[in-house]
């Protein structure tokens, strides 16, 4: 069904014509070509590195006033430390400490627009933008003192803020700002520095926002609290799509503390003075709510089935090579992964503040541009007088309830002008109402040539969509349920090479055909956007899966055949050197013990990642328990080495729990996993017992992002550690609650 | 509302409370105390953890009413953002956080076991650090600075 080939989408972003197109296209964006730029970035200097092609000027990023040194960055710290890690290069490249200066994230109406903090993209991106435009903001200041005092830039040095000349004479940055206009492009030539040179580029800088978080400072949106500020809640439907029948408004209004109740279609919040009091008059509200029809919910059991029936978009892929007849040993098999959650440890909040004909919205979104539009849109306010300024949040790994949150706190604040709501989701609340991250079917068929090279490579993949950001109000839920409802944009998938569904679908392995395509199911039975790394969870381990297959059948060790599929040196360099790093090849005798390989580069463009894992399948339970996982990683030039690894540790984890446990739980009478009994994720016993991180530098070179890397490879080798313990391939995701039981 | 006396952080405060009101709302809205989040109301993921007499407590749970004679305490017990308790140190030295929702109450459970048992081996920290969730997966930083604290004792 639904099987019209799209190509041209594909092939005109492959011309490069994105800028040209942009502004004949009706609505706000229709392309994305990254998974930040779903909205609101417009591409100015296509010729310029990283955001500065969005945001050329320079006084966009770096203004020097009688305050200080200001920088700015159109992203956010969503916990992986990249605020540090940004202000590191600025500092560098401006040659100034870091406490010298005020460092300012996305917030409307100071920062530039750089989109989402989304895709390993924000050292990439911004860290590039900053890398050059500090750097050039410092040459000017340099030039003006050289012009003032007479003498060549070059015989001038900067030190911490001050530009001293060879005969001693000094002056501060903020005096030399005064003979130069930084409302200028940047230069596209990038001013080159030695990276032995850096004294913050490649060191470990403690992170800014840890002594707050781990001593009851102010470190959340959570933890606002603005004057006369009062508490809201939301009462959802039970389902999506359900028509309030009656609601006792009245009996609400009565209870103690209750300032407000707002009703507006299926739209129902409660106002109160007090939290608890919110919470008490929420409750009621459920109980005193009625409720018919809603979306049907599909069963767990056939929802791969169903992704093949529902309407879709068929994109080709990579259709590169000839396919030949098979001469080689073959490997075919269907993958498939469960509906994840974000699953944040907080559950969505936001405070907005309707005041001077202005609303403030702080939100822990990861788009504060792309969300103003949105909830501009839903409230009847031109977008200059809506300002969404980011507050950090629990840990999101994505498109969660944030901006949800923040459209519920806008649109109560509208109400209630001149006070300050807060908006507090509960957790069955973002359980049930965060977009979940998209169940998928991938099929793969491969064979090996004569000589025991990979030859055809077949794949096909079924999903929804991956990035249903806010290009319009129709995307946030609270514009769905309001009397007069906007209806959410068409879903459009990210175009390769980064990709949606299908990122990472083309291995990057040699071979010597690809027939690699994607469905893109439109009907969702479940609202469903970006998660970590969107398809390359699932496309990294079925690729894995399949390249250990084909190496067993071609009678070759798993690693030496993967280097013997590589062209690219950076990606054989990081499997060296987990693999000798690891001890590779090793077998244990004990029983139910197996190791797994596995490597990806993110997106085939971004960060190289090789992961080794050991582990135990426990024969009698199936419980699977990781002794030791040992990874090598190449992002580029390194900012932050501790960053870095802990970014890369947590992947470790986090994939480790998806792949082994996690799971929406639902069937035709709805979710069940409204709270951690319905969703377990790992806890403390379950972690790897050893986790050995090897970071390879790359000095000089373009950063490359690290935040997403190592989702699919630990997915891989897990995969394959499983298979090498008990001899069975197991393609159910996640690996423990398949259906048939392991046995050794 | 009730008038409720409850003794956080050393020291005593008389408030006026909805019996029935959970303590995490106590601590946060009324002694505008940030350390306890609220995670999930529910008991399930520790991100609301305090010390009631010592013992940790999902807050979210623990009505204020029946807390009258009892001693509450709460990360911010532990030390400041400047002048940081040890097991806090531990946290900085270590980088034992990545977005830091769930922290608070992983320090607060973390102090509760080396309060009872000050030189836990790493299976022990494992177990007892098991009602509490991570979603990160700092896990392994968090244990490295519990780990460090509980050796350091030692005079290692």
């Amino acid at each position: 069904m639904g099987n019209e080939f799209d190509v041209s989408r594909r092939a005109f972003l492959r011309g490069g014509a994105l800028v040209v197109t942009f502004s004949l296209l009706p609505i706000g964006r229709v392309l994305a070509d990254t998974e930040v730029d779903t909205l609101g970035t417009v591409v100015l200097a296509p010729d310029l590195p990283g955001s500065l092609r969005t945001n050329p000027f320079l006084d966009a990023w770096v203004k020097i006033d009688s305050n200080g040194i200001n920088v700015y960055t159109g992203k956010v710290e969503l916990g992986t430390g990249v605020k540090t890690a940004l202000l590191q290069i600025a500092a560098e490249r401006l040659q100034v400490a870091p406490a010298a200066i005020n460092f300012l994230t996305a917030d409307t109406a100071l920062t530039p627009n750089e989109g989402y903090t989304a895709g390993s993209h924000t050292i990439f991106d911004s860290g590039t933008a900053l890398f050059n435009a500090a750097a050039q903001v410092r040459k000017l200041l340099m030039e003006s003192a050289a012009h003032e005092w007479g003498v060549e830039p070059s015989s001038l040095k900067t030190n911490d803020g001050v530009i001293e000349s060879a005969s001693g004479q000094r002056m501060t940055y903020a005096q030399a700002v005064q003979g130069v206009d930084l409302h200028r492009y940047a230069e596209a030539e990038p001013i080159q520095a030695r990276p032995s040179d850096y004294k913050l580029i490649g060191h470990s800088l403690q992170r800014l926002d840890i002594p707050a978080k781990v001593s009851g400072g102010a470190a959340f949106v959570q933890d606002m609290r603005l004057p006369e500020m009062l508490h809201a809640r939301v009462i959802r439907p039970p389902r999506p799509n359900s028509t309030l029948e009656s609601f006792d408004a009245q009996s609400i209004k009565s209870l103690p503390g209750v300032v407000q109740v707002i009703q507006d279609g299926n739209y129902l919040a409660v106002v109160a003075r007090d939290e608890w009091q919110a919470i008490k008059a929420m409750r009621n509200g459920y109980a005193l709510s009625r409720w018919s029809g809603g979306d049907v919910i599909p069963d767990a059991q056939h929802i791969h089935e169903l992704l093949t029936r529902l309407p879709a978009t068929r994109f080709p892929i990579s259709h590169e090579g000839k396919p030949t007849l098979p001469s080689g040993p073959s490997f075919k098999a269907k993958v498939t992964k469960q509906y994840l959650m974000h699953g944040s440890i907080g559950p969505s909040c936001a405070v907005a503040w309707f005041k001077d004909g202005i609303l403030t919205v702080w939100t822990h979104s990861q788009g504060v541009y792309p969300l103003r539009t949105g909830i501009a849109q839903m409230v009847g306010l031109p977008p200059e007088r809506v300002r969404c300024i980011h507050a950090e949040g629990s840990g999101c790994y994505g498109h969660n309830g944030a901006d949800d949150a923040a459209a519920d706190a806008a649109l109560i604040a509208m109400r209630m002008p001149g006070k300050p709501i807060r908006v507090q989701w509960m957790r069955e609340q973002e359980n049930l109402w965060e977009p979940y991250s998209s169940a998928m079917l991938t099929e793969v068929q491969a064979n090996l040539d004569a000589k025991g090279k990979l030859q055809d490579w077949n794949y096909e993949l079924w999903t929804t969509p991956h990035n249903e950001r806010i290009v319009n109000a129709g995307r946030l839920i609270a514009a769905r349920l309001i009397a007069r409802p906007f209806k959410s944009a068409p879903s459009i998938p990210i175009a390769q090479p980064e990709g949606d569904g299908d990122r990472n679908a083309v291995p990057l392995y040699t071979v010597a055909s690809t027939n690699i395509d994607m469905n893109f199911v439109t009907v969702m039975p479940f609202r469903t956007s970006a998660m970590r790394s969107l398809g390359a969870h699932i496309n990294i381990f079925a690729i894995e899966a399949c390249i250990d297959e084909l190496a067993a059948k071609a009678g070759s060790d798993p690693v030496e055949f993967r280097l013997a599929h590589l062209a690219d040196p950076r990606a054989k360099a990081v499997i060296k050197q987990a693999r000798d790093a690891f001890g590779w090849p090793t077998k244990t005798n004990r029983p139910g013990a197996g190791v797994g390989f596995a490597f990806a580069r993110y997106k085939n463009i971004m960060g190289y990642c090789a992961i080794a894992v050991e582990l135990t399948v426990h024969p009698q339970t199936g419980e699977v328990e990781i002794e030791r996982v040992v990874t090598a990683v190449d992002v580029g030039q390194i900012v932050s080495p501790d960053g870095l690894r802990n970014q890369v540790q947590g992947g470790i984890i986090q994939s480790a729990s998806w792949t082994l446990y996690e799971a929406v739980d639902y069937d035709a009478n709805g979710v069940r996993s409204y709270d951690w009994s319905g969703y377990p994720i790992l806890r403390f016993p379950q972690l790897p017992s050893k986790v050995e991180v090897h970071l390879i530098d790359q000095p000089g070179q373009p950063f490359l992002g690290a935040a997403e890397i190592v989702q699919g490879p630990m997915a891989g080798a897990i995969g394959n550690a499983f298979a090498n313990a008990t001899g069975q391939r197991r393609l159910k995701l996640p690996l423990t609650r398949s259906s048939n039981v392991a046995h050794g | 509302m009730t008038s409720t006396t409850l003794n956080v952080n050393g020291s005593l405060h008389e408030l006026e409370l909805d019996p029935d009101m959970p303590l995490l709302y106590a601590l946060r809205n009324h002694l505008n105390l940030n350390g306890a989040k609220y995670g999930c109301g529910l008991g399930q993921c520790g991100a609301c953890t305090v010390l009631i007499d010592n013992k940790p407590v999902f807050s979210c749970l623990t009505p204020c009413s029946g807390l009258e004679s009892k001693t509450i305490r709460t990360v911010e017990s532990l030390g400041t953002a400047d002048r940081p308790g040890k097991l806090q140190q531990a946290f900085i030295d270590k980088q034992a956080a990545q977005c830091g929702y769930c922290i608070a109450g992983m320090l607060v459970r973390a102090q509760s076991l080396l309060e009872r048992d000050p030189h836990p081996d790493e299976t022990t920290i494992r177990e007892y650090m098991a009602t509490n969730l991570c979603r990160c997966g700092t896990h392994l930083r968090i244990i490295e600075a519990i780990k460090h604290v509980a050796g350091a004792s030692h005079g290692q």
